[in-house]
């Protein structure tokens, strides 16, 4: 009898995902659900999701979930999970809404150390409206709104928001991974888990960031994408951790 | 009951307690500060309360957003520009249909103003405010007691009909001190459950709580579907209060402070032996246009006095159409008149 190695998470609707061929965003939806299912904790999980690409996340993760205006959506994090602190409540927020329109709910958070686990997909361009500059846009890079290239001293420079929230006092582990090979996709999987323990465990504000293709903006296959988050996107964001503030439970510090 | 001696800001913020509020977020502007002071010691003592101090105006009315998404009773206050900040998270409150309570103590506008007391966010409060055209009931306290009692229908009102539901006060009412009387605190455990909160999906199917429609058919029909629940609060919570309207020829409409210097004005005009009453909206949406309708039939004219440029008077002359005449008085900008003016005014109108 043929013997099943593989399946959807539970955590997972049986929805095609309406993301580009390429596209991080359905590795890092179907990870999450791994973790969720793994964790035992889809019956107490609440998720936000940004505006952006992944607004229709509610269609293929299959837990609560409430929406949030462009960047608040850690604010509105916040309000659940000090209203219900039993219930495990992530935030999953793209460049533009977590690092531009979202910073100060973003930093904020971080540093009254909110209980939260924070998915931050850098693909560096607002994908859903067309391929406009972010925050995270490499120097030189070409968008729709940066069609020369960007110009740090006119345009600003990349935004490294993930190694200023590791400055936080408030905030206990924050780790940058990739999902362009097995290899990275497998350490990205370790982060979220670790990602969701941290806050299971109580102690404070997790996020990972997720650096992450846009092969239709970047206008490139999915193979090249993939290729360039290593070797150019990665040399401007190092993959790794920023910060790791966990430690173990005890009895007195739990 | 016991009367105590309390300051308009700090009574919001008892009675938000009393009616089983256990979230509140804010964000420092005078003149009303004194609201969340007072809401962070009282929640200090509430094992099951969050007080939080936001980075800005936007995260907290987003964190009452998400409160509210658990079915906690969660508010929000602020003044005139804080509340403009807020209405980002109003206007995806009143889309999902989130219940909240936000009090705007109204300032001196536009722009940054003055703290003076103020009527001139009466189109903001009662036109949605925000974007996409929602509605938001709103509560114009005119004393102390009624802080009480209006703080305390306003949560009752925004569970029931599932939305926003603004107290729009000022300055001069959230600093004023009067004796007051609160009745006994609601237990939140003995409010009707909430059916469609965010809770976790166990032995359920998954929730979402969202605005986001994408098809504009579908689009449509939401929008039709909050205007059916406009209407019916239009039909049933129209509230307002008469004063020595029987004989009155002369008819002040006002609200709010506007309407306890109004009172003023009539008791001394009366004194002279001049047929003035006041008609007080107490909801200023939805307006209560048919009583006022009614009424213009059997007087001779109506006085609007706004501590505005004339604002509420569009829904009064639309109200009363052309069955009687609408004369406006007003004062922006903080400048709070006398009885005595708001009474040469009605003086000058009658003789
Ligand atoms: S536009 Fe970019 S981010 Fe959006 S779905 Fe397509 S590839 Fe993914």
């Amino acid at each position: 009898m043929a013997q099943q190695v593989f399946k959807r998470p539970e955590s997972l609707k049986d929805n095609v995902f309406h993301y580009c061929p390429g596209c991080g965003h359905s590795i890092i939806h179907r990870l999450l659900a791994e973790v969720i299912d793994e964790l035992g904790i889809r019956e107490k999980t609440v998720g936000v999701p940004p505006a952006g690409c992944a607004v229709l996340a509610y269609n293929y993760l299959d837990v609560d979930m409430g929406e949030a205006p462009h960047g608040r959506a850690i604010a509105v994090a916040t309000g659940i999970k000090r209203c219900r602190p039993d219930l495990v409540v992530f935030t999953y927020q793209g460049d533009g809404d977590l690092a531009a329109i979202g910073t100060a709910e973003t930093v904020h958070a971080a540093n009254r150390g909110e209980c939260l686990t924070v998915i931050f997909v850098n693909n560096g361009v607002y994908g859903m409206t067309g391929g406009q500059m972010a925050p995270t846009t490499l120097p030189g890079q070409k968008t729709t709104t940066t069609p020369g290239g960007r110009m740090a001293l006119r345009d600003g420079h990349p935004l490294d928001l993930s190694r200023m929230l590791a400055l936080a006092a408030g905030s206990v582990y924050i780790e940058r991974t990739a999902v362009t090979s097995p290899k990275h996709i497998i350490k990205t999987k370790k982060a979220i888990r670790k990602a969701f323990k941290v806050q299971m465990d109580g102690q404070g504000f997790a996020l990972v960031e997720i650096l992450s293709a846009c092969p239709t903006n970047w206008k490139e296959t999915p193979i090249e994408a993939c290729k360039r988050v290593e070797q150019v996107v990665a040399t401007q964001y190092p993959l790794g951790i920023l910060k790791d503030a966990t430690h173990e439970p005890t009895a007195d510090n739990p | 009951m016991n009367k105590q001696l309390m300051r308009g800001s700090h009574v919001i913020a008892e009675a938000a307690t009393r009616a089983g509020c256990r979230f509140y977020a804010g964000y420092p502007i005078t003149p009303q500060n004194e609201l969340p002071e007072y809401m962070s010691a009282r929640f200090a003592d509430l094992p099951d309360a969050t007080f939080i101090q936001a980075e800005s105006e936007l995260a907290a009315i987003n964190m009452v957003m998400g409160a509210s998404m658990t079915g906690v009773r969660a508010m929000t206050s602020s003044s005139s520009p804080g509340i403009s900040l807020k209405q980002e998270g109003i206007s995806y409150m009143a889309g999902m249909e989130l219940p909240a309570v936000v009090a705007n103590i109204m300032r001196g506008g536009p722009g940054l103003g003055n703290i003076a007391p103020t009527q001139q966010d009466y189109f903001q409060a009662t036109r949605g405010g925000g974007h996409g055209g929602y509605r938001t009931i709103v509560l114009a306290p005119c004393s102390g007691q009624e802080l009480v009692t209006l703080t305390m229908k306003a949560f009752d009102l925004a569970d029931t009909y599932r939305m926003p539901v603004i107290l729009l006060g000022d300055g001069l009412m959230g600093q004023m001190m009067e004796p007051v009387s609160f009745p006994d605190p609601i237990d939140p455990a003995d409010l009707p459950k909430k059916e469609w909160v965010l809770s976790g999906a166990r032995g359920r199917d998954s929730r979402l709580i969202a605005s986001l429609q994408l098809d504009p058919v579908k689009m449509e029909e939401r929008n039709w579907k909050l205007v059916r629940k406009y209407d019916t609060i239009s039909q049933h919570e129209t509230d307002f209060e008469s004063y020595l309207l029987d004989d009155a020829q002369l008819v002040i409409v006002a609200f709010g402070t506007a309407a306890r210097i109004a009172k003023g004005a009539v008791n001394r005009v009366r004194g002279e032996g001049l047929p003035a009453g006041l008609f007080r909206p107490i909801t200023l949406w939805p307006f209560p246009a048919n009583p006022l309708r009614s009424l213009a039939a059997s007087i001779k004219q109506i006085l609007v006095f706004e501590m505005n440029t004339g604002q509420m008077i569009e829904d009064v002359k639309m109200s009363v159409g052309d069955i009687s005449p609408v004369h406006f008085h007003g004062r922006p900008g903080g400048v709070i008149p006398t009885p005595v003016e708001v009474a040469e005014v009605i003086t000058g109108l009658m003789r």
